[in-house]
């Protein structure tokens, strides 16, 4: 591994400040970044420990008027474990908790996961200067690529999918991110920040340099609500979703009257289906009603060489987290 | 010929279950691999590997990577034409990871390269015109095997069913969990050195690091205590030996070079692939014809030889084959080299068949299997799967998620020979065994002991073994399933002229001659009266301060070869999401006599993991883009994990006449049926078939709709 500067920040300040310069990454468990250091692909001269930093604000799951707040800091286990989490955010309880494996979600953390880098092989092997990595070319989108894992939604330029659990569980709970940087405190809505590769090429969040996540907070979920994540891998543990969907839906009266549908694993971001969404306001849960959603979802899917695979699939995902929400 | 092995009704710790003597101190992590190893002032040692799949190195220069403090020496390949990508170019040995890492990259800038066309897939490789994977003219095709027997159209034309179609296997690696490499300590005041190596055969490592290093094989010394995995990879010094001896020899220091995973990915041998064009034909229940065009790579100049039919008869048969060369690193014998490929497609016809003549499956297997042991085995996993319930038609359920069921069949060799060792007996009753023999994980430290102890008749922790050292007697690599029935023998035959040593020492005291004496639990009496005894430590206490020392050797009788096995699975497919989970696995394996169940058990339970592994997940995948391996970790190149495994059932073959043929190696050939049983458990739930291994969620999925359209 390339030699780099570590530094350990007390405040949040600090660690804004020793962010300010190219090359810095905050690190939280080092479960993506540190792989991605040793492969050399990921760049870094400093690391900029999160943990060292003081702030209560950072840890922990509190329950307030507005909601759940949860702090960047705290594991993927804690979330999926917290009996909060798994009563009222049913679909980020079972996002966190099918994350890797035990170890992986016992060092992983929340903010480490929304700001995770992706896992494209090409982007993951240093003989590929891609797109992501400043380079001329996306591989992936080659006809002779092996893009089975690659996106069939939102692509281009670069068709990565987004690899963050939390994140599809995030936007279908419409979840609220906290952020920290250089000009102070923002607030982003979760489905908006994550940015397509039209948008920002080489990286995959809103965040600008020096930003910080420092806490998520979930609403209140409106009485009748009821959430679920599904996704299928190749492997049960210690593997990457190949598809998955997460689901929110208010029932009033035997007919639904708020719907998130936010598909897992398949675009460059979580990709909410508003189409999918509009099946399914105003009607019951019906079987019919949920495949027409489950079609509804993947209109537009454009696949790859070696993707098609992933539109019945992610129908089916879509059906079976609505199943899960009857 | 040796004294036969007593009869297993006699024996106390052989056909037992024995836990593993090293067991507490390999999950304690006492047990030190050469992976451990940190002798004093040691350095380490790196590769620079090639970044192009086909290149000339035009030029190097090492002498920047040499300047740096710390870099204490460098080795540099002479050729200048590299192959694959990931080939090793040079190597270093510093003072740390770091200093090795900076002189790595150094010389790695320093190197032009001229870049050459390549090639990394067999499909590609086939095509006229395609680029030469050895450059110039050379073909990138070699026949390998071009075999008639009998008269296959007249077979063809006369059958009552004949199926065609194309079965293909992955390239699959062996991901050893410990790397391959060494570290080696220079002895300068000697001239020697001292080797702790990952290996699957300490003395071939002894032979080629003397020849590397130029010194007589009495200066080198290759231990081996424990090793973390070989399947056939880990044979005598290999390039990654030999230049970590070189950079020993040249730094006068300790040197530790191990590999890293992406070299394990790309450098250290795999199971070749194999692509089966097959057309097969029945008529009364028999097999009668059997055609196929195959090949396969094995990398850039390795075969990808594979038996079919397999161990099935089929009187007519015409078999072509080719190797195909790819820009990617060779072959290397893998558990049960070739045969797992045969098995898959050869099981896929036999249920094809049975299918299309409306024929049970494993009625119809009985039929053709010329192996009597076998036969008899398929009708007791018949049995055990409780066959006369399985629906006979496939795709019986008619829910999203369907069960299924498939059987497979192996044969396989093991055998026995070649093995020494030594054994004392000291006056304190102690007894040591050394055999140079090396542990590979299969509990070979255990089985001496056991055969040790059951010999002489003590509790097995009497014993103290000691192994993986070339200074001890020598016996040969654990390949080929042969080392329990080369070891057990050779302890056999030691511990038998140790005893009887023994006894020409303490007959006196017994007032007989020595073959009058006998040892029995935990002590030495005499034959014709069973009260004239004493305890084994009295016994030993006469031998004074000079203890008994004899040597022995395997003989014949005490094992042989040729084996068999069958295996059968039950799981479920996901035919909305492609998702096969196995859920249930037996697997049926004679082994002669068994030396330690819980060993031989385990060597199975390992095999079935390693075989469902092959059969879903993995999969070495070459970009034909750029011609690198896209997957060179244990991310993306998957290997099946705890959840994944099914409840898995060993069963050992225990007839009498089986446990009387004497020692037989197991290691291998339960690996074989496992993906063939797999696949047609596949077909069996829902009526698709997945030619292709690995049997990924997306093929499962084609061919789902492939089968509905
Ligand atoms: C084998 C394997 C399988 C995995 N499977 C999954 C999976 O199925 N689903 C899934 O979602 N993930 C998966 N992960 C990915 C991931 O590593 C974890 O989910 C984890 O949550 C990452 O958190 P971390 O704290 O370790 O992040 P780190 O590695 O510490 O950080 C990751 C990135 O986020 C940045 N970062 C960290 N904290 C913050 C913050 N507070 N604000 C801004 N930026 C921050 C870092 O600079 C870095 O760029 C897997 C990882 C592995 C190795
Ligand atoms: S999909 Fe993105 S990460 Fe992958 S090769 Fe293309 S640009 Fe690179």
């Amino acid at each position: 591994m390339k030699r780099f500067e570590y530094v350990r920040p007390a405040s949040l300040k600090e660690a804004v400040a020793a962010l300010n310069m190219e090359n810095a990454h905050l690190i939280a468990g080092g479960m993506d970044l540190v792989p991605g250091m040793q492969d050399n692909v990921i760049p870094a001269d400093r690391l900029v420990n999160l943990k060292s930093v003081k702030d209560a604000a950072l840890r922990g799951i509190a329950e307030t008027p507005d909601g759940l707040t949860i702090g960047a800091l705290t594991t993927l286990t804690e979330i999926a474990e917290h009996p909060a989490v798994m009563k009222m955010y049913a679909a980020l309880s079972q996002a966190a908790g099918v994350v890797g494996s035990p170890q992986i979600r016992n060092v992983g953390t929340l903010g480490g996961n929304l700001a995770q880098r992706p896992r494209c092989w090409y982007f993951r092997n240093e003989e590929y200067d891609c797109l992501k990595k400043g380079g001329a070319r996306c591989f992936a989108q080659d006809d002779k690529a092996d893009n089975q894992y690659n996106a069939i939604l939102g692509g281009g330029p670069s068709y990565i999918v987004h690899p963050s659990n939390a994140a599809t569980a995030l936007v279908a709970l419409n979840a609220t991110i906290h952020v920290t940087g250089p000009d102070g405190d923002r607030d982003v809505a979760a489905d908006r920040f994550f940015a397509l590769p039209r948008m920002r090429l080489t990286q995959e969040t809103v965040l600008d340099p020096g930003e910080i996540i420092t806490s998520v907070t979930l609403p209140t979920p409106a009485p009748g609500s009821k959430s679920a994540f599904v996704e299928t891998a190749e492997k049960a543990a210690f593997d990457w979703a190949i598809s998955g969907a997460a689901v929110s839906v208010t029932m009033s009266g035997g007919s639904v009257s708020a719907a998130r549908v936010v598909l897992h694993a398949v675009a460059p971001i979580p990709w909410r289906s508003k189409d999918a969404e509009a099946v399914l306001v105003g009607k019951s849960l019906t079987e019919a009603t949920i495949k027409a959603a489950g079609e509804a979802a993947l209109t537009g899917a454009k696949p790859l060489s070696k993707n098609a695979y992933k539109v019945p699939l992610t129908k089916a995902m879509v059906r079976r987290a609505l199943v899960a929400v009857v | 010929m040796a004294i036969p092995w007593k009869p297993a009704s006699q024996m106390t710790h052989i056909t037992k279950n024995t836990t593993r003597l090293d067991g507490v101190v390999k999950v304690t992590g006492k047990a030190k691999y050469a992976y451990d190893m940190l002798p004093d002032k040691c350095l380490i040692g790196r590769f620079v590997t090639c970044p192009h799949p086909n290149a000339r190195r035009l030029s190097i220069d090492t002498s920047a990577a040499k300047a740096l403090p710390g870099v204490k020496a460098v080795w540099v390949e002479g050729r200048d034409i590299y192959r694959f990508s990931g080939d090793f170019v040079a190597a270093v040995a510093a003072i740390s990871d770091d200093v090795a890492d900076d002189a790595v990259t150094l010389i790695a800038d320093s190197i032009t390269w001229e870049t050459l066309p390549f090639v990394v897939r067999e499909d590609d490789a086939r095509q006229p015109g395609a680029p030469g994977a050895h450059g110039g003219d050379r073909s990138n095709v070699r026949e390998a095997t071009n075999e008639n027997e009998g008269d296959v159209d007249a077979a063809f034309a006369d059958a009552q069913a004949v199926i065609e179609g194309t079965w293909s296997t992955q390239v699959q690696t062996h991901t050893s969990l410990e790397p391959h490499g060494m570290v080696c300590e220079w002895n300068d005041a000697q001239d020697a050195i001292t080797v702790w190596a990952s290996t699957q055969g300490v003395f071939s490592v002894r032979e080629g690091i003397a020849q590397a290093v130029g010194l007589d094989e009495s200066k080198v010394t290759v231990l081996c205590d424990y090793m973390g995995g070989g399947f056939g990879s880990k044979f005598g010094s290999r390039t990654e030996g030999n230049v970590c001896a070189l950079l020993a020899k040249d730094a006068k220091q300790a040197v530790k070079l191990l590999l890293t995973r992406k070299q394990e990915q790309t450098n250290t041998g795999n199971r070749p692939s194999s692509n089966q064009w097959i057309k097969a034909a029945a008529k009364d229940g028999k097999l009668t014809a059997f055609q196929t065009n195959a090949f396969g790579t094995g990398g850039i100049t390795g075969g990808a030889g594979f038996p079919t039919p397999y161990l099935y008869s089929v009187p007519n048969r015409r078999v072509k084959r080719d190797d195909v060369f790819i820009n990617a690193g060779n072959q290397a014998a893998m558990r049960a080299p070739g045969h797992p490929q045969g098995s898959f497609a050869m099981e896929g016809v036999m249920d094809e068949l049975a299918y299309k003549l409306g024929a049970d499956r494993i009625e119809f297997r009985i039929n053709n299997d010329p192996n009597a042991t076998r036969r008899a085995q398929f009708r007791d996993l018949a049995e055990r799967l409780d066959w006369k319930n399985v629906p006979k038609e496939m795709n019986a359920d008619k829910g999203t998620v369907k069960r299924g069921w498939g059987v497979g069949a192996a044969t396989w060799g093991g055998g026995g020979g070649g093995t020494q060792a030594e054994m004392d007996i000291h006056q304190d009753g102690s007894v040591v065994v050394r055999c140079g023999t090396q542990d590979i994980g299969t509990g070979t430290r255990t089985v001496v002991a056991v055969v040790a102890a059951e010999q002489l008749s003590l509790p097995i922790d009497a014993i103290q073994v000691n192994i993986g050292n070339t200074n001890f007697p020598p016996s040969g690599g654990s390949g080929g399933s042969t080392t329990c029935a080369s070891v057990a023998p050779a302890i056999k035959v030691t511990a038998d002229n140790a005893l009887f040593a023994l006894f020409e020492r303490v007959a006196d005291a017994f007032d007989t001659s020595p073959d009058n004496l006998e040892a029995f639990n935990g002590s030495i009496r005499t034959k014709d009266d069973p009260s004239n005894s004493m305890s084994w430590k009295d016994a030993c206490a006469l031998l004074g301060a000079e203890q008994v020392s004899v040597r022995g050797q395997h003989e014949g009788g005490l094992s042989s070869s040729g084996t068999a096995a069958v295996c059968g699975v039950e799981l479920t497919v996901d035919t909305e999401t492609g998702f096969v989970r196995v859920e249930r696995a037996y697997l049926i394996q004679e082994a002669g006599l068994i030396i330690n169940m819980l060993t031989v058990e385990s060597q199975i339970i390992g095999a079935v993991i390693q075989g469902i592994s092959y059969a879903l997940y993995e999969d070495r995948i070459m970009d034909r883009m750029l011609g690198h391996q896209v997957n060179p970790n244990m991310e993306f190149y998957k290997v099946l994990g705890a959840p994944d495994m099914p409840h898995i059932e060993p069963i050992m073959w225990m007839t009498e006449e089986s446990l009387a043929r004497g020692v037989i190696g197991i290691g291998e050939p339960p690996v074989v049926p496992v993906a063939g049983a797999v696949a047609n458990a596949v077909r069996h739930a829902c009526g698709a078939r997945v030619y292709d291994l690995p049997i990924t969620p997306w093929k499962v999925l084609a061919a789902l709709e492939g089968a509905n359209a």
